[in-house]
């Protein structure tokens, strides 16, 4: 059985302009051991979705449904005292801004000890023990001394660090990570995935790391999910979604970072225009109006996640054919802009 | 595209390419450390940038990287005169602009202008556009004609891919990517010489990063722009930049082209940066050795002796702890600062992207 289960996972929130579509019916399981990425841009949903496994988005205004069971506990609807319990304890959160998220007026090694005591029955010599042990596991020198100092007097790598001590303090066996180095420099940056990396080798944590950075995912994820306005349009293992990415969106996304190893005067290309209101979602297919190869039907006809191939585990929320997708991102792999893939190509039209 | 401001630009005097707009030698910023209420008395400085020299060639994009703290923004707000270097020298088109001050400095700054990082923080919310972009001309005493001036304005939004009819409209109606396109023109209304970036596209999405960066380099190819762009992200920079400076502690200690740079970096830490990249292919992050750095930055309140890099590289003996290499050509064509540089064997291992 799987450590955690997603299921129609829909959080939408009124407000005075309307209401707000923010998750919108999504599914997706993590293994023990694995890591899950989720990719997608500001207003996707990947970090309410994540917010809402943890309990924490239950606001007057949510209104939350689905299932996510974790551990074979459903979690939507344990009590508050339950959801307390279980957060900081078997599922832990590092969050972007280490700064943030830590208490400035205590010391970093007070605010360890605390989040164990709140969950283990230990006296505070013990919990100061094992805070002293995290910090030291987590590479900051000097544990012990530095345990006694206030978040304002680490460095912003070492802040994420402590961060990441205090999540793994009481051994979570999930791990979530909302952009977990998108604020540190790129040096830091590998430091600290390799320490995920390398602790969750050590105690099999499952990890769901949500990032915008195509980089981090491939280096990290086992599978990735990719959402767009409140939903996963793609899902595959890592190595499929860079090789044989199926959603238009997925090829505007890979086409539109700079990369390494591709000749520096190759141009980008951007996705047209920009994501949409959640409030107000298009017809259909939610990603047609920046789609390139949009047909007519897909103003109307709303797409599902379905597999690439029957019982495959890639599969995507588009309705194209998939004859057509392979060639078209055949022909956007040969060089051509999407409108000369289009032309090309010709998409059909759905029944 | 607008015609105007392209057709006025060719009507100048070409400019030649290649030599230098920009010649910094030597340039020092040092922010003293104070202590004391009643007695202020300094206790020493922070040596933010400490030495550093390079020419910006006219047409070119030159980028300035390194981690947070390195001094690449405080270099780069020196070379615009916002902040007064402590020692040094700064030439643009051949005349020293390091000291001058009053008239003559607000004259210099029309030919010098910044595209800033936060594209919600550096716009006016209580301004239009319209008045936004047509500030500098105000400012400098330029177009005191009404019809004039929003016709010039009209067309920098043309040329910047926003759409004229939106004069009247405020930065809260805008998303972050014409936010930043508001900036762009903002700092293209003077024709200046230099434009500074400071990480331009880092606070935006990856699909509307694609659209600026785009924008950007249209925009120097059919203006002539000299750039000067700073990030932290190394892709970006080698898909915008020629040439490129990477500065470690105040210091530059790699300069090459882009091409020389990304496809054999000589230096210890700009093989470290370029392995710290995550790479959007899991085919070549499966065969990588990622050079980990271990700790942090050292303070630059006190920076080692001799190469500031020696705490932390892998390759340091005792000699870099006691001679300080200089910046000098090495194997491929790379200026660096380094006694023991990176061989092709150990830049393949650690760089998949390489090209040695």
């Amino acid at each position: 059985m799987a450590l955690l289960e997603v299921r129609d996972l829909a959080v939408h929130f009124e407000s005075e302009d309307g209401l707000v579509r923010a998750v919108d019916g999504i599914s997706y399981t993590v293994e023990r051991g694995r890591t899950l990425g989720i990719v997608g841009e500001s207003g996707s949903g990947k970090s309410v979705s994540s917010l809402t496994v943890m309990g924490l988005t239950r606001a007057r205004n949510a209104r939350i449904s689905g299932s996510v069971v974790f551990d074979g506990k459903e979690l939507l609807t344990a009590s508050d005292d339950d959801m307390r319990g279980i957060r900081g304890d078997d599922i832990a959160m590092i969050f972007q801004d280490p700064l943030s998220s830590l208490h400035p007026f205590y010391r970093v090694g007070d605010q360890i000890v605390e989040a164990i005591r709140a969950h283990r029955d230990v006296s505070k010599a013990q919990a100061r023990d094992r805070a002293v042990e995290m910090l030291g596991l987590v590479g900051i020198p000097e544990p012990r001394k530095r345990a006694a100092a206030y978040p304002h007097e680490f460095s912003g790598g070492m802040r994420q660090r402590a961060m990441i001590a205090m999540a793994l303090a009481n051994d979570p066996k999930l791990l979530i990570a909302d952009e977990p180095t998108t604020a540190l420099d790129v040096t830091v940056q590998a430091q600290i995935l390799e320490l995920i990396e390398r602790l969750q080798q050590e105690f099999d944590t499952a990890v769901v790391v949500i990032t915008h950075d195509l980089g981090v995912v491939a280096e990290m994820a086992d599978d990735i999910a990719v959402m767009y306005a409140g939903r996963i349009i793609e899902h595959a293992p890592t190595d499929t979604i860079f090789r044989e990415p199926e959603h238009p969106y997925t090829w505007g996304l890979l086409r539109s970072i700079p990369k390494l190893d591709s000749p520096r005067d190759e141009a980008l290309t951007p996705i047209d225009g920009r994501p949409p209101s959640l409030i107000n979602l298009p017809s259909g297919c939610s990603f047609h109006p920046r789609c390139p190869y949009v047909r007519p039907a897909h103003r109307r006809v709303e797409p599902a996640l379905e597999p690439v191939e029957a019982g495959g585990d890639h599969r995507v929320a588009c309705l194209l054919a998939h004859a057509t997708r392979r060639r078209l991102w055949h022909e956007l792999r040969a060089g051509r802009s999407p409108e000369e893939a289009r032309s090309l190509v010709e998409p059909e039209e759905v029944a | 595209m607008s015609d105007t401001v392209v057709r006025e630009r060719d009507d100048a005097a070409p400019a030649p390419r290649g030599d230098a707009l920009v010649e910094v030698r030597d340039l020092v910023k040092h922010f003293p450390l104070r202590r004391g209420i009643l007695f202020d008395r300094t206790v020493g400085a922070v040596r933010a940038v400490d030495g550093v020299s390079f020419d910006v060639l006219r047409g070119e994009t030159l980028g300035l990287v390194g981690e947070s703290g390195c001094g690449k923004s405080t270099t780069a707000r020196m070379i615009l005169r916002l902040i007064d270097p402590t020692s040094g020298s700064i030439r643009l088109d051949g005349q020293e602009i390091a000291t001058v001050s009053g008239a003559r400095l607000k004259e210099l700054r029309r030919g010098m202008q910044m595209i800033f990082q936060d594209p919600y923080s550096s716009l006016n919310p209580r301004k239009t556009v319209g008045s936004i972009i047509g500030d500098p001309f105000q400012i400098h005493g330029l177009l005191k004609d009404d019809a004039q001036r929003k016709r010039a304005v009209k067309d920098l939004m043309d040329l910047v891919g926003l759409n004229p009819e939106h004069y009247n409209r405020y930065p809260h109606e805008f998303s972050g990517g014409q936010r930043q396109r508001i900036g762009v023109a903002r700092a293209l209304a003077l024709k200046p010489k230099l434009i500074v970036a400071d990480e331009p596209v880092s606070a935006l999405d990856v699909s509307i990063q694609a659209q600026i960066i785009n924008l950007l380099r249209d925009l120097q190819k059919e203006l002539g722009l000299t750039l000067v762009f700073i990030a932290h992200d190394l892709s970006v920079v080698r898909h915008m930049c020629d040439r490129v400076a990477v500065m470690y502690l105040g210091k530059i200690v790699e300069l090459a082209s882009s091409d020389q740079l990304y496809d054999h970096p000589r230096m210890p830490y700009t093989g470290a940066l370029m392995s710290a990249v995550p790479v959007a292919d899991p085919q070549l992050a499966k065969v990588k050795r990622r050079q980990v750095l271990a700790g942090d930055v050292p303070s630059p309140t006190n920076p080692p002796a001799a190469c500031r890099f020696h705490t932390r590289c892998w390759k340091a003996q005792a000699v870099c702890a006691t001679q300080e290499p200089q910046l000098e050509p090495k194997e491929g064509g790379n200026l660096a600062a380094c006694h023991f540089p990176l061989t092709d064997d150990e830049v393949r291992e650690r760089v998949p992207s390489a090209r040695v």
